[in-house]
């Protein structure tokens, strides 16, 4: 654990409602550095809002979110976060990573570098001059995961990022995610993919209904869920793609 | 950010011109009926070649132009309401009141003439029947030079027209121009003033019913705004054009100006 | 109407001085009132998109309403401003084209500002979770959102040149309609209905439009070619 780390993560007691039925409902967890995390649950589980809270994009309704230094507004963010849809702005691939970059506070004569690298590790440097929204839904994708890892966050939150990709593009995805895993970056990701949570997942944080239902290894999980709805799932899912 | 900066650099450099352009200028506030008629169009130009003074003419309705000059925003008055100017002259917006030319005011109305007026040269007979017969008529109902000689018209008839108008009666409150329009669509009767009418040209089934009484008698005057009052007024410049259009030279020119071989004004100045 | 053709043929292949004069008095008028309402109107569309504060419905719906002032009573308040009489009647710019300009400028701000305060909402709303999860400040976004809207926004600024061109109240008051000096397409369309030579108004009428659809298939165009390139 190095010095400043952001990580662990806890939640307290954390309660998401809008109007109706809670959609979190009490989940308390902690998240620390190292093993990638999976999210597992059924559509609106609520894996996308558990993440957009851990993330700061939503606030709770009640309970704590903390992570062990807290970010200052204005500073670099240590965190990241890539979307089911990646949301790219109209100009280039190499400007949409420097935007990043500007926003983060890095000064002109270092982002040139930075971006140059993040492009190389998804494998679009040839692309860096193409206006990012004529890009093919892979390449946007993989332009996303180049602009949240730019400046190495510590943890890279993925929702459903090949949800909407096509099985080849789904691989290339699944590998650069892997490579960031393997430079040291903790990644949280949901997913409804069992196969994808067993490709790239440590561990599973199983949600039902807005709760959290079940922790446990990869291994452990499939072959011996604990929990009810958990085996109902899995049995549903198959089989698995 | 080019999307702004283009038009912002067009902006500016476009809008600084007009401060450059022509600086020896004066603004004549006058009535529709001398700009739309073409005479400013022909004396004008003559005036700016000898002196070198620019004129710019706001065309109003006579009453509208006299309140432009009350706020300052005119050097000189050149309007067609004696009454009205007289009052302006009596409130000391004005410095002095010179004659410069009369023409006429005419009764217009359709050919098929539904009040029976036609050839006849009595105004206040012809606005009598006009009203027995529920003819449609337009009025100005601007406050103009003209819509005021209208109104003394009525009264001179006996008419009280404010409490005796009928649906026949329709109060326009449009310029000179418009109203002739309205009332070629209408094939109403309209009092308007010959110069306008000469060089009107959506005329329809409209045609000159009444002309040649006395009371038709249309002057015009015109009137340096008071300096003492209103100090941003061009003193000199207003000056030199009020006394070139009463000058032997100015009337001259006035009277030369011609539609169809038609005079259209005619030089009185004293 | 067919007279009407023959007017606007005959002045266009004449090329007529006094005709050009006026069309490129319209055009200098126009595209300066639409240059200072796109200066002001887009930064402030922006940041009623993109801000919360309080009373932001209520401006939203003030600003929408504004859009439909008419241009008499713009070019009335305007006139009381810049009378001799009034608060900036020391300017000494009334009855000039600058007076036409700001006159216009107030017109259509809040067509500009309302309709491009609605693009950005809408893009925001795409936006908004990426640029907060980047880190992005309001005002940044704002910014950003300004540019990566850009297409949209052109249309916005073209709604607010169409207005500003047709408009012939407000100009009318405050330009005097002056021969030569504030004389523009609209004013001389009015003068020569006046006069009653409805087939010249009409044929000015005609040029009137070619030339504002002239100016928006350039930038249809150029919003196109842009838009395939970008996306």
């Amino acid at each position: 654990m190095n010095q400043g780390s952001i990580l662990p993560l806890r939640l307290a007691e954390v309660s998401f409602t809008v109007g109706g039925p809670a959609i979190i409902d009490r989940v308390s967890l902690e998240i620390d550095a190292g093993p990638s995390t999976i999210i597992l649950g059924a559509n609106g589980a609520g894996k996308s809002v558990l993440m957009r809270l851990m993330h700061g994009l939503l606030a709770p309704s009640s309970g704590r979110i903390e992570w062990s230094s807290p970010e200052r507004p204005g500073a670099p963010r240590k965190q990241a976060m890539v979307f089911q849809r990646p949301v790219m702005l109209r100009r280039s691939a190499y400007a949409n990573v420097a935007y990043a970059l500007k926003i983060a506070g890095i000064l002109e004569p270092r982002r040139g570098a930075l971006v140059r690298e993040a492009l190389d590790s998804v494998g679009l440097s040839h692309l860096a001059r193409r206006p990012a929204r004529v890009l093919s839904g892979g390449e946007q994708q993989r332009l996303a995961l180049a602009r949240a890892w730019a400046l190495h966050p510590e943890v890279l939150f993925l929702d459903e990022p090949t949800a909407s990709l096509d099985p080849s593009a789904t691989r290339e995805i699944e590998s650069v995610i892997k490579a960031f895993d393997a430079a040291g970056t903790k990644v949280v990701m949901a997913t409804h993919n069992l196969g994808q949570a067993r490709r790239l997942g440590d561990e599973i944080l199983f949600l039902d209904q807005g709760r959290l239902v079940e922790r446990a290894p990869v291994v452990e999980f499939f072959a011996r869920p604990k929990s009810e709805q958990a085996a109902a799932f899995i049995k549903g899912e198959l089989p698995w793609t | 950010m080019d999307l702004i900066r283009g038009p912002l650099l067009l902006a500016a450099s476009l809008a600084a011109l007009p401060a450059l352009a022509q600086e020896k200028f004066i603004v004549v506030a006058s009535t529709t009926s001398t700009e739309q008629s073409g005479l400013f169009g022909h004396i004008l130009p003559v005036f700016q070649k000898k002196t070198g003074i620019q004129v710019r003419v706001v065309a109003l309705g006579t009453g509208q132009a006299l309140d432009l000059a009350r706020r300052g925003d005119a050097d000189v008055v050149f309007v067609h309401a004696r009454s009205a100017e007289e009052k302006f002259l009596a409130e000391g917006q004005g410095v002095r009141r010179f004659d410069v030319m009369y023409n006429d005011f005419v009764l217009i109305g359709p050919r098929a003439d539904p009040a029976k007026v036609s050839g006849g040269r009595d105004i206040l007979d012809a606005l009598k029947k006009i009203k027995a017969a529920g003819a449609p008529f337009v009025s100005r109902g601007d406050k103009s030079g003209t819509h005021l000689v209208e109104l003394d018209l009525w009264e001179q008839a006996g008419i009280d027209i404010v409490t005796e108008k009928g649906p026949w009666y329709r109060d326009t409150g449009q310029g000179m121009g418009p109203a002739l329009n309205t009332a070629a669509a209408m094939s109403a009767y309209i009092l308007a003033d010959r110069g306008t009418w000469i060089s009107f040209k959506n005329r329809g089934e409209l045609a000159i019913t009444v002309e040649g009484d006395k009371r038709l008698f249309n002057q015009y005057g015109v009137m340096l705004v008071n300096p003492a009052k209103h100090p941003n007024v061009k003193k000199d410049l207003g000056q030199a054009f009020v006394d070139w259009v009463v000058s032997p030279g100015g009337q001259k020119t006035i009277a030369e100006y011609k539609i169809g071989g038609e005079q259209l004004f005619f030089p009185n100045a004293k | 109407m067919s007279e009407a053709l023959t007017a606007a043929v005959e002045m266009l292949v004449r090329l007529d001085p006094k005709l050009v004069e006026i069309v490129l008095l319209s055009l200098r008028v126009s595209l300066s009132a639409v240059a200072i309402s796109a200066l002001l109107g887009l930064p402030v569309g922006a940041a009623i998109a993109v801000g919360r504060f309080p009373g932001r419905q209520t401006v939203i719906v003030l600003l929408n309403a504004l859009m439909g002032l008419p241009p008499v009573v713009v070019g009335l308040l305007v006139y009381l401003l810049l009378s001799r009489a009034g608060p900036l009647g020391a300017l000494g710019i009334l009855f000039t084209p600058l007076a036409m300009v700001v006159a216009q400028s107030i017109l259509i701000l809040p067509i500009i500002a309302a309709l491009s305060r609605q693009a950005i909402d809408d893009a925001w709303r795409e936006y908004e979770e990426q640029l907060r999860s980047l880190g992005a400040r309001r005002m940044n976004a704002a910014l950003t959102l300004l540019w990566d809207t850009r297409f949209s926004l052109l249309t916005t600024i073209l709604a607010g040149f169409g207005r500003a061109a047709a408009e012939v109240g407000a100009v009318m008051i405050v330009g005097g309609n002056i021969d030569g000096v504030t004389r523009v397409m609209t004013t001389a369309i009015a003068l020569e209905t006046s006069k009653g030579d409805l087939p010249l108004a009409l044929g000015l009428g005609m040029i009137l439009i070619a030339i504002v659809i002239a100016v928006n298939a350039a930038a249809y165009l150029t919003k196109e070619l842009a838009q395939r390139r970008y996306g």
